[in-house]
């Protein structure tokens, strides 16, 4: 049932609309059927799988909003949903920042959103696709921890505005750390994809198995500022937050506005139409774009749409909520899904035999913020450090602690490479002078 | 509902759009009524006893069963508004099996003897297909049935008996006061949840609890526009494991922190108006103080801090599926492997005594039974400085000799496979007197830290770098001002070794961790972390102020 056509799910979500007596009405329905499978010392550790649809129900009395939420969908839940809802509106207080429903809305196509391979996945696949990887690394005598995760489903809004949305999208992840046996080296790889049939945790394993074995006996150099080439991995995380992530999250208006951004100015107001990084610094987002493609709707009914939010360094666009877009009389613009670093065609290999002397970055880790005015972030390198000079990887090198601010780093930027989809964005490799690393770390 | 379900509905409404960013605060949402009440445990019973004869007819030689209403409400206002209130409610049913020797784990919200069944099936189901590729076969340490048993928190109130308005208006009095007090900004927040957690195994055990935990928090904005400066201060509570009594304020549960600095810390109960009139305060200050000099420092951490230091550097480096590997690929190893233990190097100076305990009053990880069915208590983690035990599960204990497990075994959900998580691991106070003023007067040079800040450590747990929420200089035995900009980066050895002496008992208090991550799917768990004020000498201290722009 997790996967609703339009006409099913419009037709329940018109059935829960005819039962509202609420001055307004919302409801989302939203559906996934997927699994996982995790592995550790090349065998299975734990899996698990999730088949499950949800309604919710957003009741409106004047200012008052209540929201209920329900999993079953015959007539008597439904009534009962709508009225929980209505009985919450109307206990809870008048919002100062309330904003009318949306009204019917123009939402642009994605359908590379969706893939039915992604859909079709079953336990075995899951097993297979895992295994491929431990026998690798059981013929190499090295050892593999993996997990995989897929999902595929739905989403479905309608409002008594006369707003309508639905849209199916699917995603698989695969990460894979490979350790030696002896704990002196550690690789990673990791990718994610809409269509499951792109996955190859083959090669995406014998990636992390090469890493691991080149960063045995890793040599300590001293702390300081480097030249750096940092892999997509390390710039963007599936699961944890990152410095180009941490830049993203930060291009919020009201922040701004309100004096506690980076991009507050002093004295009052905010830096959009400054140039805060290098002019080889584009970021835009395009839900309709194949690689990454993704709901063309937000979660409040507003389209997403082609944005640019950072054009040859000058930031062109922030943000904001409904509410903070009529108050302060701005581009009414929601947050983006994914979004997409310009680059150019360099592959990896290009940039690194393009530097005299620097430091290949795998992956960066427990990356946390240090100072919000500056947007400045602490981290450590992570399952693959390498010292390259002449234009070749010399050899593995201790990984470090940096303090480092994505505003500074964009500003010290060398060279751009060629975007690769990574956590549903689209990510250049990238060069950077004067990278701060401050310790050692013993972490392997 | 699956919480990344969750998280694409809410958006859609202007009341709960904070919600979704709050790990383990899914579910349904209910009105305030339904987190009263509770279902019959002869109900409960019967529906577990289908799970486990299904799971046994379709092959399985293991299965538990554990059925759970997982309930929470939240408030969030800002400045003068309420900006949500949600009572969330998730049921359901999670069924692990053992099938050809492999785990296999299926849930449902189906809550009828039928869908606990069919749980069980699928959960046998998985496991043989996962066994194809499975090498070693789990060994699960003796475990023996405790028959119908009962634990519930020792609360005096629970958060959710208490009026909603009552909750509401403390909040708000208290953003008052931060207004009235100059703050330009100001967030508070109440998080409180309730467990009911069934569960019963074929070694016949079944087990009913009832567990309960609060926080309350707020952000204290500063903001000076004319050098586009901002600062802020959190507040210095713990969540904990207790009901609404922790938001009654009591004379003898307040400790003075040193001479000089203003602080005030709290042991098991809180003062939400005091503790936001003092932030505000110190936000306003925070602008202004001095930047630190780097270098080495002594450090003298109050326990709000130092919880978070224990957490990352002794709590997750002695779990043991992170010492073997199991966590290799997500949040990492652990130095502090099996080689490492047996080579006996010390962990910390011989004033570091590391206790874990499953049933400390108070703390947001006292249990009677873990996830698994196995009694808690407690245990050593780190005696005189030496290492001498991990955090361990059942199918963990035969891998170190052992021939039980510590009850270390927790699931966030009911759709959620049970694993290894940290018990509450705590730093023992000075068995000698003293006071924080008398540790404050020997120190002379150092900074005085209170409160959670940046955290980050390393994937084996070596290197690490904390920041805090305040911070006051010490120099020649006095508190001599506010510093800002400061972070201090060691390693996790050399720390602990640099440990000089702690508090006294009067002086312990919990810090604790709401949301701890781990896993893959991520779980969350809530910990707590006890001690008194400590001092660590020569510790390398830098600042993190930067230029920009």
């Amino acid at each position: 049932m997790a996967i609703l056509s339009q006409s099913e799910a419009q037709a329940i979500l018109t059935k829960v609309l005819s039962f509202s007596k609420a001055d307004e009405c919302e409801a989302s329905l939203s559906g996934n059927i997927g699994g996982n499978v995790r592995t550790a010392r090349n065998t299975i550790s734990t899996s698990g799988a999730n088949d499950n649809v949800s309604l919710a129900v957003e009741s409106r009395f004047g200012k008052r909003s209540g929201v209920a939420t329900c999993n079953q969908f015959d007539d008597a839940t439904l009534r009962n949903c709508v009225q929980r809802a209505e009985e919450i509106a109307r206990l809870a207080p008048e919002s100062p920042e309330y904003m009318p429903l949306l009204g019917p809305q123009q939402y642009v196509a994605a359908p590379d959103s969706f893939s039915q391979r992604t859909a079709a996945i079953n336990p075995d696949y899951r097993a297979t696709q895992v295994a491929a990887g431990m026998q690798l690394c059981d013929q190499q005598k090295l050892s593999s921890a993996a997990f995989l995760e897929d999902s595929a489903g739905f989403r479905a809004v309608r409002n008594s505005k006369g707003l309508q949305a639905y849209q199916q999208r699917s995603g698989i992840t695969y990460s894979v750390t490979v350790r030696t046996p002896d704990g002196t080296g550690s690789g990673y790889a990791t990718a994610d994809y809409n269509d499951a049939s792109k996955l190859d945790t083959t090669a995406l394993t014998a990636t992390a198995a090469k890493k691991a074995a080149m960063s045995r006996e890793a040599k300590a150099i001293e702390p300081g500022k480097y030249t750096v080439i940092m892999e997509p991995a390390a710039l963007v995380a599936n699961t944890d937050a990152s410095l180009l992530a941490a830049l993203m999250g930060a291009l919020d208006a009201r922040n701004a506005d309100e004096g506690r951004s980076f991009l507050s100015k002093k004295g009052g107001g905010n830096k959009k139409g400054e140039k805060l990084f290098d002019e080889r610094v584009t970021i835009y987002s395009d839900p309709t774009n194949p690689e990454i493609a993704d709901l063309t709707f937000s979660g409040d009914g507003r389209p997403h749409q082609k944005t640019t939010w950072i054009e040859k360094g000058v930031v062109k666009n922030l943000y904001t909520s409904r509410y903070w877009a009529q108050k302060a009389g701005i581009p009414d613009i929601p947050r983006p899904n994914g979004w997409i670093m310009e680059g150019g065609t360099q592959s990896l290999e290009d940039m690194i035999k393009g530097t005299a002397k620097g430091i290949l970055v795998t992956r960066l880790w427990y990356i946390r913020p240090v100072d919000p005015q500056t947007l400045l972030y602490t981290g450590l390198t992570r399952d693959g450090t390498f010292y390259i000079e002449n234009g070749k990887i010399k050899h593995p090198v201790k990984n470090f602690r940096f303090n480092e601010s994505p505003i500074i780093m964009l500003n010290n930027l060398e060279a751009i490479g060629k975007p690769v989809r990574m956590g549903g964005n689209l990510v250049p490799p990238l060069k950077i002078r004067d990278f701060t690393f401050t310790s050692l770390s013993d972490a392997v | 509902m699956k919480r990344r379900d969750f998280v694409g509905l809410t958006g859609l409404a202007t009341g709960a759009l904070f919600l979704p960013s709050i790990p383990g605060f899914g579910g349904a949402l209910v009105a305030p009524e339904r987190l009263l009440e509770t279902v019959d445990v002869a109900v409960k019973k019967r529906l577990a006893d289908a799970a486990l004869n299904a799971a046994k007819s379709a092959g399985a030689t293991y299965a538990d069963a554990r059925i759970g209403r997982y309930l929470n409400q939240s408030i969030f206002t800002r400045e003068k508004q309420v900006q949500n209130i949600a009572n969330g409610e998730s049921y359901g049913a999670g069924v692990r099996v053992l099938a050809n020797g492999t785990w296999g784990f299926a849930s449902t919200n189906d809550v009828t003897e039928a869908g606990l069944a069919k749980a069980a099936q699928l959960a046998v189901a998985i496991a043989k297909a996962n066994s194809k590729v499975q090498k070693d076969p789990v060994k699960l340490a003796a475990q023996k049935g405790y028959g119908e048993v009962v634990w519930k928190t020792p609360i005096v109130q629970s958060a959710f008996e208490v009026p909603i308005t009552q909750k509401v208006d403390l909040l708000l009095s208290a953003n008052a006061k931060a207004l009235e007090g100059g703050a330009s900004f100001v967030n508070s927040s109440l998080f409180q949840i309730n467990e009911q957690k069934y569960f019963a195994s074929t070694e016949g055990s079944y087990i009913d609890q009832d567990i309960h935990r609060i926080w309350p928090t707020f952000t204290v904005s500063a903001v000076d526009r004319a050098s586009g400066k901002f600062r802020s201060r959190q507040a210095l509570s713990a969540p904990m494991g207790m009901g609404y009594e922790y938001l009654v304020p009591k004379a003898k549960d307040k400790i003075a922190g040193p001479s000089g600095s203003g602080l005030v810390g709290y042991k098991m109960s809180y003062d939400l108006l005091e503790d936001i009139t003092a932030a505000t305060r110190e936000a306003k200050q925070k602008i202004t103080a001095k930047s630190v000099t780097p270098g080495k420092y002594d450090l003298v951490l109050d326990p709000n801090h130092l919880g978070l230091t224990i957490h990352e550097s002794i709590g997750h480096a002695t779990e043991l599926d992170r010492v073997l590997g199991y966590e290799a690929n997500y949040a990492g190893t652990s130095f502090a492997t099996l080689d490492w233990k047996a080579q006996k190097k010390p962990y910390g100076s011989k004033v570091v005594n590391i206790v874990a305990d499953k049933l400390q009053p108070g703390s947001l990880g006292a249990v009677g039974y873990d996830d698994e069915g196995v009694k808690t208590g407690q245990w050593d983690i780190i005696k005189d400085g030496m290492l001498v035990d991990y955090q361990k599960t059942r199918d963990q204990a035969h891998i170190v000799n052992q021939d039980h497990s510590d009850g270390c075994c927790y699931a966030d959900s009911w759709d959620s496979v049970q694993f290894q998580r940290m018990a509450n691991i705590s730093l023992q106070p000075n068995k000698q007197k003293m006071s924080v003023d008398d540790m404050v007067k020997n120190v002379d040079k150092g900074i005085y830290i209170a409160g959670r800040g940046s955290f980050s450590i390393d994937q084996q747990r070596y290197n690490f770098q904390f920041g805090g929420t305040t911070f006051y200089a010490i120099e020649k035995g006095k508190i001599a001002g506010m510093l800002e900009d400061v972070a201090y980066q060691a390693n996790t050895q050399e720390f602990w070794n640099s440990c000089a002496a702690t508090c006294d008992k009067d002086d312990y208090r919990l810090f604790g961790s709401f949301f701890d991550g781990k896993g893959q799917p991520a779980q969350v768990s809530a910990v707590s972390h006890g001690s008194a004020t400590t001092r660590f000498n020569g510790v390398n201290v830098i600042n993190t102020a930067r230029k920009i722009g």
